[in-house]
């Protein structure tokens, strides 16, 4: 048992490396639902405490949402918005790759200093855990689309999630479902906002958000926005 | 006694079944491909077809043109002999030994760079100035995935690092083990120049890397071109099914039997790749092979926990 939590890490590792290497949306989304649906198993292997009837509802739900229902949301939200293939880094791929080693050799050094009064099935679960939510944070504060952001969002549950679950024996079984619940919601609320930022502004860079304001200077003169669409309005009829 | 007559496995074998790895791949292709595809003996005829030729030899060439192909093979046989092959130890081992092996490549790889410049055509410089670019990263990925068993077992020559004989805890030996094999699998594509680096079927002059170097070989030479790069791509593979298989230091059927399947498993692997994916664009390849530096930094990273 222990074996294929060894090699569930070892996924694991490979889907961040690759997330942070990858330069299609569609690959992304492939991935981050892999990893979660790979993690959604690991409750199986956790034999310290024997496998219990809410084991097998956490590994469905896990598995169906993340497996699933996740990259069917995304993809359609990806087909809606009709935006470029590529993920548009703000740093580059192979850069992205070497902050991910320091973000693993940072994760092990934070996993040595924090002892945790509980005995773990792996060594490698807490300090990769540790990986996934600094990659996860990584890839949302350096990607520039918001649809990048949402999976940055993902990756960091994925992280939040393999720390839970191996404390799982001590750990309200309520409590995984209510923050899955929660992270669902979440990308159900952000796909549909996705759409609604590229409708309304043709666009889901999330680096020209920064530039909006009520006063912009367009065409050597001061207007707002509602005067900016009323002309537009204007021009097209 | 009897231990010494099976190290004779490690050169007997290869000799014979190597350039059968390049007859399972095509296969593998055209199975992808949906052609029936050609024998998987194939190889075997092409280098037969190529011995019984003429050798021309261009007139811009020189001696060292003609002595390259035999040198890279006599580099390639010698490095057989530092091999082990399916947990039996190689016929030579001492410490440091892999150091050997990569340099060996490297002579072969020097040799056959500078008959390509000796060719004096810009097409092949172009070759050798790519060729010997992305080798010089592939090193240091073999040397950090090779630092990272040594760490772990430590034990410094080939026969001795196998991930079994390590003290350290088995959460530890396992992401280390097939992360550094995956991270081997990946340079041996690069050095092989298999699909996502170099596209061996391709004769486009400004997409070629190893190809573009042997354009002016022909007969015997191309054969011993086309043999030596079968050998090297079966110790590639034997590199990564002596980290996966535990070293016996006997000899062992089940053993010997996982080994062939380790490595033909690996050559269908490759095919897989090739009718899969597109090759790289040459801007793309030192981030591919900086993957799979990655992989095995990682790996030296876990080896020190």
């Amino acid at each position: 048992m222990e074996t294929y939590i060894e090699i569930i890490m070892i996924i694991l590792i490979i889907c961040n490396l690759w997330l942070l290497a990858a330069s299609r949306i569609k690959q992304c989304i492939y991935l981050v639902a892999f990893q979660g649906a790979m993690l959604g198993l690991l409750p199986f292997f956790q034999t310290g405490h024997g496998i219990l009837p809410r084991t097998f509802i956490i590994v469905t739900g896990i598995t169906l949402i993340k497996g699933f229902v996740f990259p069917i949301l995304l993809t359609k939200a990806l087909k809606d918005v009709k935006v470029k293939a590529e993920v548009e880094p703000l740093v580059s791929h192979s850069v992205s790759m070497i902050i991910g080693i320091f973000a693993l050799i940072i994760s092990l050094w934070l996993d040595e200093r924090l002892q945790l009064p509980l005995t773990i099935e792996s060594e490698l679960i807490i300090p990769l855990s540790y990986f996934t939510i600094f990659v996860g944070l990584f890839l949302t504060v350096t990607r520039k689309k918001a649809i990048t952001q949402v999976l940055g969002y993902i990756t960091l549950e994925n992280g939040i999630f393999a720390f839970g679950v191996s404390i799982l024996s001590e750990h309200p079984w309520l409590v995984e479902m209510g923050i899955l619940l929660d992270v669902f919601v979440a990308v159900f609320i952000m796909g549909i906002m996705v759409f609604y930022i590229e409708k309304e502004f043709d666009h889901i860079d999330a680096d020209k958000l920064a530039h909006l304001r009520d006063w912009k200077i367009h065409k050597n003169k001061l207007f707002s926005w509602d005067i900016y669409h009323s002309e537009a309005e204007e021009e097209s009829k | 006694m009897s231990v010494q007559i099976f190290k004779l496995f490690s050169i007997f074998f290869p000799l014979i079944l190597s350039p059968l790895l390049f007859g399972v791949i095509n296969k593998t292709k055209a199975f992808f491909a949906g052609r029936k595809g050609m024998s998987v003996l194939q190889p075997y005829y092409d280098i037969f077809k190529l011995i019984q030729k003429e050798n021309i030899y261009s007139q811009t060439t020189s001696s060292i043109f003609k002595i390259s192909p035999v040198i890279g093979l006599i580099c390639v046989y010698m490095a057989l002999f530092i091999m082990p092959f399916a947990g039996i130890p190689a016929i030579f081992s001492f410490k440091g030994d892999f150091i050997l092996l990569a340099y060996l490549f490297g002579l072969s790889r020097f040799f056959t760079v500078v008959a390509a410049l000796d060719t004096g055509s810009s097409f092949e410089g172009m070759g050798a100035s790519r060729e010997v670019t992305f080798s010089a990263i592939t090193e240091s990925v073999f040397f950090l995935s090779l630092i990272a068993l040594i760490l772990i077992t430590k034990e410094y020559s080939l026969s001795g690092i196998s991930p079994y004989s390590s003290e350290k805890h088995f959460s530890i030996i396992l992401p280390v083990m097939l992360l550094v094999s995956v991270a081997i699998f990946l340079i041996s594509l690069a050095e092989n120049s298999r699909i996502p680096v170099d596209d061996p079927n391709t004769h486009l002059e400004l997409t070629m890397i190893h190809e573009v170097m042997i354009l002016d070989y022909s007969s015997a030479d191309l054969a011993v071109i086309q043999y030596l790069s079968s050998i090297k791509m079966w110790i590639f593979f034997s590199i990564i099914a002596n980290i996966l298989l535990p070293h016996t230091f006997y000899v062992s059927l089940t053993n010997i039997f996982y080994f062939f399947i380790i490595i033909f498993s690996l050559a269908v692997l490759t095919g897989i790749i090739e009718s899969s994916i597109a090759r790289l664009r040459m801007l793309k390849v030192p981030q591919f092979i900086i993957g799979a530096a990655c992989l095995s930094l990682i790996a030296v990273i876990l080896a020190f926990k």
